[in-house]
């Protein structure tokens, strides 16, 4: 028997993480076009000063987290609507998440290592 | 402007009869039209005295039974309210049944799925008060929150033009069903609103939607599916935060 | 040809305003019942209805019953059974405001009621002025009325056979009604529906005429169907042609407008319904404009090229007006007739619009045929509701607004007849009789074997152009003979028709062969009975009937006050007496009729 399941009851706070990560990444997009026409990376040297600023250094991992859990949302959207077999979904779905999730520990190295 | 005299016009129209044919095939055919055929369906009447066995549904002929819904040059639409005059001359009229629902024949698709979806939203007023002797009563205002929503003919032509339903149509209510549900969100007398936000609070049924707006773009009534749909995730918002 | 039997209590054939509202009394009552219906239910006729729903509700100003019972007495042309307007106008404010409380979106005024606006013939005071009694959703009252019964039976899980074309009538030896024969549109396959109780919403047969503001599908398929069945047809020779249909389109024009302040207007600019209904003007009966319009057209006052239309005029109305309250409209003249009815006025023409006979019923819902002396014996476990059943509530002439009344009330009581007759008046599944099957099955077997026949296109099209040419809004004696022998002839050749197409699967060519059948029963009906009524009365008006005192308007009360029985079985023509006596109040005087 084939039963369509539906009624997950969730969705909303996804609709919504999904636009305040879009605005986050936005931001963080023109601050950085600003700081590129000022000059912030006109040499090695500038850049990794610009980059080390205590406020830079946050922001830019907001950015990286807002990046991943948008990335989340529509990779997992779309594992659901191309791949039907539930055992198969599930672990591309858990494979995404590990890997999201690796790729925040490794921001974080990268940033706090400069 | 209204041509003056008769004229020829050419069609290439998607024909499959499952007790004849072993494949779908586009057909050729032309017809001579009167001149006056103001509309594509005096067209395909006429074309059907020529081919009897040309199948398609049609009722009313003016827009409102939302039976002669189809893919017109491809883009979904009605054939009686679509102008022949809106057709360049010398190409060919393409007909094809609404994508991304099963062909009985020809012209006629199988809207199971589609009424599927538009029931699953629970189309009626619940309203659980003893029902008073008179009419409830309801504002101008507050009754002119429907207007935009309950003029929706269940032609199909947005669900079928909709891209996620074409993907998920078992499990994304699509854009009329949509618009059914908060006709009934919107109306002052209802008192399901949580239940309803209930119902389609899920990953497929409500936001599978992506704002594609084709359902804007080909409704022939003129509605707006798409800004219904805006509004139950707003209110989904306002009732989470 | 194979076939399957389904028991359920209760059929109903049609799924338009009437059927789904006798479903709803059969769903709610638990009653096991299948509606049949040949689109889905929304695509139902009722969907087009737009000017609105009449009630007294005196929302807006002083109303009662009784005076909408004069006005419909005295609209229908004393041809109107009294027992029955009686019982529609009384129910008429409880049927409208379940409606309401099933969700319909009716408009409304700044007190939160329904909001209600003027139709023809409709006047406050018995016949004084026109009142507002029209409960009206914008001018798409009946799309929001048909989509609101449609969602109640969806909330009490009505059981449809959506897309299924009824057949036949299966009737026993006894004439007693057992269900119908249908086939199943998407395969081909033919059910008999075996029910205790089986109830015709199927509608009207506008499609008789050439120029119709009707659907496709009205094709009067109950209506040919009890015909068949030896049921007699009454009063069909009473047709409503619409004032104001698009010229050309033959689209509908509600007279909402003029009730929203629309005018009339002949080539000149004159509003001509000031000569023709001094009181209530271009607000008149429907029969009464028509032929206002037509005469106009006739004396040489028509609009257009061919001086054969008249304008109808709202520019002096607020475009805000227009925009709230008639906005389908608005679309219509742009989309039909090309103009932008804030700018120009609408051509337009009478247009055949509503059959005002059909399957005689009583006021329950039964259909009631002669018997014996007795003329109005119910037929067991046979009802009809809507404009295929005739209660008679219009007579000779309909009001506008006065059908989706009729298709409330009378859907509802024949609902209700139903449900108590099942579960009081024991009625059980009598056997089924062989022979009523094989006729169906006959039927369908000569149109799939039928060699060298007529055309369904070319025939259907002459039977229109001769009912249109010979029974319109005038009509005249020798036209009406000729027109007699011209459908028997077309009669002749619709039982020859051929289809070409012979697939199963949606064969709607097969589909048009079978409602064709049903079409010229109606119209044989239609022109027999005009034919013999040797007077003008309502929307029959014959050039040999006078204007004299002993008979005015035409109307001949001493020979003609009767309604006419049609009987397919030798083409022959009965009559029964109008009920003059209505329910509780005095009966409403006979006198001539002038608005």
């Amino acid at each position: 028997m084939k039963r369509i399941v539906v009624g997950a009851h969730y969705g909303l706070k996804d609709w919504i993480a999904q636009r305040v990560t879009a605005v986050v990444m936005a931001v963080f997009t023109i601050v950085m076009i600003a700081a590129i026409a000022g000059g912030a990376t006109s040499s090695a040297e500038a850049w990794r000063g610009f980059m080390s600023h205590g406020a830079i250094r946050i922001a830019t991992f907001l950015f990286a987290i807002s990046l991943f859990y948008h990335a989340w949302i529509g990779i997992r959207d779309i594992w659901m609507d191309y791949v039907k077999p539930a055992g198969l979904r599930l672990a591309l779905h858990v494979l995404t998440a590990l890997a999201l999730i690796a790729y925040t520990g490794w921001t974080l190295q990268i940033l706090w290592r400069l | 402007m209204m041509p003056t005299e008769n004229r020829t016009v050419q069609f290439k129209i998607y024909r499959y009869d499952p007790d004849r044919d072993a494949k779908p095939y586009m057909q050729d055919i032309s017809v001579e039209l009167d001149v006056t055929d103001r509309k594509l369906l005096d067209a395909m009447v006429r074309l059907k005295v020529k081919d009897d066995s040309l199948s398609f549904r049609r009722s009313c002929r003016e827009g409102v039974c939302g039976s002669d819904a189809m893919n017109i040059n491809g883009k979904n639409g009605l054939a009686c309210l679509t102008d022949m005059s809106t057709f360049p001359v010398g190409k060919p009229i393409v007909l094809r049944p609404l994508p991304g629902l099963p062909v009985i024949r020809d012209l006629v698709v199988d809207m199971t799925q589609f009424f599927k979806q538009y029931h699953s939203i629970k189309p009626y007023l619940v309203n659980n008060d003893p029902l008073p002797e008179k009419e409830r009563l309801q504002s101008p205002e507050d009754r002119e929150e429907l207007n935009g929503l309950y003029e929706c003919i269940l032609c199909a032509c947005c669900t079928t033009a909709c891209p996620s339903f074409w993907w998920n149509p078992d499990k994304f209510v699509g854009p009329a069903g949509l618009l059914a549900a908060y006709r009934f969100i919107a109306d002052t007398r209802d008192q399901a609103t949580t239940e309803r936000l209930d119902n389609l609070e899920d990953p497929y049924r409500l936001f599978r939607c992506h704002s594609i707006m084709n359902c804007v773009d080909v409704c022939p009534k003129n509605l707006n599916p798409t800004k219904a749909i805006g509004k139950i995730k707003e209110m989904m918002l306002q009732r989470a935060i | 040809m194979n076939y399957s039997v389904r028991k359920f209590d209760a059929v109903i054939v049609g799924a338009g305003g009437a059927g789904l509202r006798a479903a709803i009394q059969l769903s709610e009552a638990g009653m096991k019942t299948a509606v049949l219906t040949k689109v889905f239910p929304t695509r139902s006729h009722t969907v087009a209805a737009q000017g609105g729903v009449a009630a007294s509700l005196g929302n807006s100003e002083e109303d009662h019953w009784h005076w909408h019972m004069y006005d419909t007495v005295k609209g229908s042309d004393w041809l109107g059974d009294q027992d029955a307007i009686e019982f529609m106008v009384r129910n008429a404010n409880e049927c409208v405001i379940e409606l309401e409380h099933y969700g319909m979106p009716f408009d409304r005024l700044d007190n939160g009621r329904i909001y209600q606006r003027p139709f023809g013939g409709h006047m406050s005071n018995f016949g004084e002025k026109p009142v507002r009694r029209s409960c009206a959703a914008a001018d798409r009252t009946g799309h929001a009325m048909l989509h609101a019964m449609y969602q109640r039976n969806v909330k009490v899980n009505t059981q449809f056979f959506v897309e299924w074309q009824a057949l036949d009538l299966v009737r026993d030896e006894a004439g007693e009604v057992l269900g119908v024969t249908a086939m199943d549109m998407e395969t081909g396959e033919i059910v008999v529906f075996h029910a205790k109780a089986t109830i015709f919403a199927t509608g009207g047969a506008g499609r008789i005429y050439y120029s119709s503001t009707n659907a496709f599908i009205n094709t009067g398929d109950g209506v040919g169907m009890a015909a068949r069945a030896g049921i007699p047809l009454e009063d069909m020779e009473f047709w409503q042609f619409h004032p104001t249909g698009v010229a050309g389109a033959g689209v509908l024009i509600t007279e909402g407008v003029r009730g929203e302040g629309g005018i009339l207007r002949n080539a000149q600019g004159e509003r001509f319904m000031e000569r023709y209904a001094p009181n209530a003007k271009d607000l008149a009966s429907r029969d009464v404009v028509s032929r206002a319009m037509v005469t106009e057209i006739n004396e040489g006052r028509g609009c257009g090229p061919n001086k054969d239309f008249v304008l109808l005029d709202v520019t002096h109305l607020a475009p805000e007006t227009i925009l709230k309250r008639l906005p389908g409209i608005h679309e219509i003249a742009i989309q039909f007739a090309g103009v932008d009815c804030l700018k120009e006025p609408i051509p337009v023409v009478p247009t055949c619009h509503y059959q005002m006979g059909g399957i005689p019923t009583n006021y329950l819902g039964q259909v009631v045929v002669p018997q014996g002396d007795q003329k109005s014996v119910p037929v067991p476990g046979f009802y009809a509701a809507g404009e295929c059943a005739c209660a008679s509530v219009h007579g000779a002439n309909r009001l506008g607004t006065n059908s989706l009344l009729d298709l409330l009330v009378f859907g509802k009581s024949a609902g209700e007849t139903a449900v108590k007759e099942l579960k009081t008046g024991g009625r059980s599944h009598k056997p089924l009789p062989a022979a009523a099957i094989d006729k169906t099955l006959a039927r369908v077997d000569r149109l799939n074997n039928q060699k060298d026949g007529a055309d369904v296109h070319e025939t259907r099209l002459a039977m229109q152009r001769t009912m249109q040419k010979h029974a319109g809004v005038f009509r005249f004696k020798d036209m009406l003979a000729e027109g007699v022998e011209k459908i028997l002839a077309i009669d002749a050749q619709v039982a020859q028709t051929q289809i070409k197409d012979k697939s199963k699967v949606f064969n709607t060519a097969r589909i048009e062969a079978l409602e064709l059948d049903n079409l010229i029963e109606v119209a044989k009906a239609t022109i027999v009975s005009a034919n013999a009524r040797t007077e003008s009365r309502g929307a029959h008006v014959r050039d040999d009937a006078l204007d004299v005192p002993e008979t005015p308007n035409g109307r001949d009360d001493k020979n003609w006050l009767k309604h006419s029985l049609w009987y397919r079985e030798g083409n022959r023509l009965d009559y029964k007496s109008v009920q003059l006596k209505p329910m509780t109040v005095d009966t409403i005087e006979l006198k001539k009729r002038a608005y």
